[in-house]
C-alpha cells in the first residue's frame, strides 16, 4: 500500500516541479518517512507487520535506507536561521550541508506544502525555532530534534514525544566551556576585575588608590549546587586553586569522584550555604529547581558570600536577589543568565553595584560551538538511520 | 614609659592612597612605635636615632641616601610585596640595614590574578558586562564569540613560586604548560603540573595561545618583551603581564596589537601606574588592564603584614631573618 502512496508521490513532484532528478532525489527519504510514518501510528497488528523481525517491512526500511547513503540523498534539516542574531552560526554551514538539506523556517514557511513532509530533522539554536503542536503537526516524518547546548527546559517533552518525534541534546560540548565561565565570574566578582577595568581607563584616574581590595579565592570555600558533568568539571578547577570544596546534589557521587576532587556531600542545602564563601548554581532547570534559590536560601548564605549562576535565569528568585544584593544580605553575585536574557533596561539588577551580569556567554568560543553541532550532527545521523541516539532525552 | 619599650618603626603615612592600612595599625601597635613620616620629620633630632625599622608599604617611604643617613640605628627595611625594583639594594647594604620582602604572601592572589585575566580576556569577559547592561542591548548576539580556555596552551614565562602557582591551576583546565625560566625545575615540579621546559623563549612562543609573564624585574627582564618577541608569538595569541611594566617593551605592544601581530593583551602591571590618560594603550580594544591589583586581596594583604613584622622583629632580635633578600 505505501509503495502505491510513494509512487503517487513520485509522480506528484515530477508534476509539480517538472523536475525527474528531483523527484528521484526526493523518493527514497519520502518512502522512508512514509514507512516509519506507517509504522509510529499503526496499529499493534500493523506494528509487527512492518517492524517484526521477519517482516519484510523492516527489511525494506533498511534497504531504503542502505539505498539513501548509496544514493547520497540528503536528508532535510529545519532550522531558524543562518547567521543574524540567534541563527545557526555561518561558519557551520558548511559543515551542516555535508549531512543534510538546509531549509530555514522562513523557506520553510514559504512553501509549507511542498517541505512539510520531507523535514525529517530540526537543529535548534538558541531554542528556535519554537517547537508548538502546530510546527509539530506539519511536520508527519519529523524523527528528531536536536538541541543544541544541554539545557531542555525549552522544550514540552512530552508533547514532542506524543508525535514520535525523538529528542537529543548536546551535554559533553557544553561541560568545559561553562565550567571555565563559572571560574571566570568567580574569578572576576571576587577580585573586582571590571571594577579594576573602569579604574584603569577612567580619564579621571589620576593615581591608583589602594583601595580595591578583593577577596582571596585561593583556600576559600566553594559550594556548588549541581554536581553533573559541568558541576564536576567546575570542582576540578577549584581544586587547583586549593579551594574547599562542598556540594549538593540529588545523587551523591561515587567516593572515588570525591576524593579525586576533595568535595564533601551536603545532604541538606543549608549546611552547604551556611559555610561557603561562593556559591555556584550548575542545575538543569526542572520543575524541582524553579525558585531554588530564594529569600530563605540567600539569608542561609554568609553576608561575605558570593552567589554565581551559571545555569538558568529561574532557578533564582530574581527579585528576592535584588533585595538581598541591596540589603546586604550577601555581598555580590555574579550572574551568566537571567529571566529574561537580556533584563529589561530598566531593571534593578542593572543599577546594582555589587553585581556582575554576562551576556549568557557559557559556550560561546569558536571552539564549543563547533563541538555543540558535531555532537547535534551526530545525534541526528543516528536518529535517522535508526541507532541508537548518542544523547537521547527522554520525557 | 611602656610605650618605648617597643622598637621605633617608621612607616610613610596611616590611611590615604598608599598609607598603612587602618585595620593593620592594631597589630603593628602590638609589636612597635609607629612613627609617620610626618612626625619624624617634625622631630627629626629627638626620633633620629631611636628608629630601628622602616616598614615599607607600597614602596613608601622611600630609601634614599637622605634618609638612610639620617637613620643611624636603622637595622631592617621590610618592604611590601615581592618586587624588589624599587630599591638600590647594594646602596641599602653599604649602610649596614637588612632587607626583607614578602614573596609568598602575594603568590597565590598573583597567580589567581594571571588566571582571571586569562580566562577574562578569552571569553570577552569586560566587554560581555558592558552589553550586558548597556542601554542600547537589545538581545545577545549568537555570533558573539570568545577562545576556549579549556585544552589550550599556555607558556609561562618565570617559573618561580608564582609561575608554579599558575601552572598548576592552569593544569585543571587540561591547559597544555610550556614554561621558559633561568633554570629549569626539577622533574618531580614538572612532572606535577606536566609542564614542558622550553630552553629557548623562540619555542614557547610559537606554539602558545596564551603567554604569560611572571619574571621580577631586573637588568635583564627589562624589555625583555619586544618587537621580536611579539613577532614570534601566534596572532591569534594573547600576552598577559602580571610581572612589572618595564618587562614589556610597551611601544612595541601598542603597534603589534594595533596591527593585529598578537590578538589580545590583558596587562596587571604598565609603566607608569597609571598610564598617562591619553596614552594609545588605553585606546585599543583588545586589551584590558587593571590597575596593579596582584596582590589586593584583604587576606594577602594581612599576610604581607604580618610577614612584615616577623622579619622586623627577626632583624632586632637578632635571629635569621624570613624572606631576607640578599643583594
Amino acid at each position: 500500500m505505501f509503495r502505491v502512496k510513494a509512487f503517487c508521490l513520485i509522480e506528484a513532484i515530477h508534476l509539480a516541479t517538472g523536475c525527474p532528478r528531483l523527484a528521484g532525489r526526493l523518493i527514497h527519504p519520502a518512502v522512508v518517512c512514509h514507512v516509519h510514518h506507517w509504522t509510529k501510528r499503526s496499529t499493534d497488528s500493523m506494528w509487527s507487520y512492518r517492524t517484526g523481525p521477519n517482516s519484510s517491512g523492516e527489511a525494506g526500511v533498511s534497504a531504503l535506507q542502505t539505498k539513501i547513503m548509496e544514493q547520497g540523498e540528503l536528508p532535510v534539516l529545519l532550522v531558524n536561521e543562518v547567521g543574524g542574531v540567534r541563527g545557526v552560526l555561518k561558519a557551520h554551514v558548511e559543515f551542516l550541508k555535508k549531512h543534510f538539506h538546509l531549509i530555514t523556517m522562513k523557506e520553510f514557511l514559504k512553501n509549507k506544502k511542498h517541505w512539510s513532509k520531507k523535514v525529517q530533522a530540526i537543529y535548534l539554536w538558541w531554542h528556535k525555532p519554537i517547537i508548538d503542536r502546530e510546527l509539530l503537526e506539519s511536520l508527519p516524518d519529523l524523527k528528531v530534534i536536536a538541541n543544541s547546548g544541554v539545557g531542555m527546559d525549552h522544550l514540552d517533552l512530552k508533547l514532542i514525544s506524543s508525535f514520535g518525534v525523538k529528542m537529543a541534546n548536546a551535554p559533553h560540548a557544553v561541560s568545559s566551556s561553562t565550567a571555565d565561565t563559572g571560574m571566570a565570574l568567580l574569578l572576576a566578582s571576587a577580585r573586582r576585575l571590571v571594577e579594576g577595568c573602569q579604574t584603569a581607563v577612567s580619564p579621571d584616574t589620576e593615581c591608583f588608590a589602594d583601595d580595591l581590595l578583593g577577596d582571596e579565592v585561593t583556600g576559600a570555600t566553594l559550594g556548588i549546587i549541581g554536581m553533573g558533568s559541568i558541576g564536576y568539571k567546575i570542582a576540578l578547577r577549584a581544586k587547583a586553586f586549593e579551594m574547599k570544596i562542598l556540594y549538593h546534589n540529588r545523587n551523591r557521587r561515587t567516593e572515588e569522584e570525591e576524593r579525586a576532587v576533595g568535595a564533601i556531600y551536603c545532604t541538606k542545602i543549608e549546611d552547604l550555604l551556611q559555610q561557603s564563601d561562593f556559591v555556584m548554581l550548575v542545575v538543569s532547570l526542572t520543575p524541582q529547581t524553579h525558585k531554588l534559590i530564594g529569600k530563605r536560601e540567600l539569608e542561609l548564605m554568609k553576608p561575605t558570600a558570593t552567589l554565581i549562576n551559571i545555569s538558568r535565569g529561574p532557578v533564582v528568585d530574581q527579585d528576592a536577589l535584588v533585595e538581598a544584593l541591596q540589603t546586604g544580605v550577601i555581598k555580590a553575585a555574579a550572574l551568566d543568565v537571567t529571566y529574561p536574557e537580556p533584563l529589561p533596561r530598566d531593571h534593578p539588577l542593572l543599577k546594582l553595584k555589587n553585581i556582575l551580569i554576562t551576556p549568557h556567554l557559557g559556550i560561546k568560543t569558536d571552539k564549543t560551538t563547533r563541538m555543540i553541532t558535531e555532537e547535534a550532527v551526530a545525534n541526528i545521523l543516528a536518529a535517522l538511520n535508526g541507532l541508537p541516539i548518542p544523547n537521547e532525552v527522554f520525557p | 614609659m611602656e610605650e618605648q619599650e617597643l622598637p621605633y618603626v617608621l612607616i610613610d603615612t596611616i590611611g590615604g592612597t598608599h598609607g598603612v592600612y587602618e585595620d593593620h595599625v592594631e597589630f603593628l601597635k602590638k609589636h612597635f612605635t609607629l612613627i609617620t613620616m610626618k612626625e619624624f620629620l617634625e622631630n627629626k633630632n629627638h626620633l633620629s636615632e631611636k628608629i630601628k625599622a622602616i616598614y615599607m608599604w607600597w614602596h613608601k617611604p622611600a630609601a634614599n641616601q637622605e634618609l638612610l643617613r639620617s637613620l643611624p640605628n636603622l637595622k631592617m627595611i621590610a618592604t611590601s610585596g615581592a618586587g624588589m625594583d624599587h630599591l638600590d639594594l647594594k646602596l641599602i647594604s653599604s649602610f649596614g640595614v637588612k632587607v626583607a620582602n614578602t614573596p609568598f604572601a602575594v603568590s597565590s592572589a598573583t597567580a589567581d590574578l594571571g588566571m582571571v585575566l586569562m580566562l577574562a580576556s578569552a571569553r570577552r569577559l569586560v566587554e560581555g558586562c558592558q552589553i550586558a547592561v548597556s542601554p542600547n542591548t537589545e538581545h545577545f548576539a549568537a555570533d558573539w564569540l570568545g577562545d576556549e580556555v579549556t585544552g589550550a596552551t599556555l607558556g609561562i614565562i618565570g617559573m618561580g613560586t608564582i609561575g608554579y602557582m599558575v601552572a598548576k591551576r592552569a593544569k585543571a583546565f587540561e591547559m597544555k604548560i610550556l614554561y621558559h625560566n633561568r633554570n629549569q625545575r626539577k622533574e618531580e615540579e614538572e612532572r606535577a603540573v606536566g609542564a614542558i621546559y622550553c630552553k629557548k623563549i623562540e619555542d614557547l612562543l610559537q606554539q602558545s595561545d596564551f603567554v604569560m609573564l611572571v619574571v621580577n624585574l631586573t637588568p635583564q627582564t627589562d624589555k625583555l618583551f619586544g618587537k621580536k618577541e611579539l613577532e614570534l608569538m601566534k596572532p591569534s595569541a594573547t600576552l598577559i603581564n602580571i610581572s612589572r611594566g618595564p618587562v614589556v617593551d610597551q611601544d612595541a605592544l601598542v603597534e603589534a596589537l594595533q596591527n593585529g601581530v598578537i590578538k589580545a593583551a590583558a596587562l596587571d602591571v604598565t609603566y607608569p601606574e597609571p598610564l598617562p590618560r591619553h596614552h594609545p594603550l588605553l585606546k585599543l580594544k583588545n586589551i584590558i588592564i587593571t590597575p596593579h591589583i596582584g596582590s589586593a586581596t584583604t587576606s594577602s594583604r594581612r599576610l604581607m603584614m604580618q610577614n612584615m613584622v616577623e622579619s622586623i622583629l627577626a632583624a632586632l632580635n637578632g635571629f635569621p631573618i624570613p624572606n631576607e633578600v640578599i643583594p
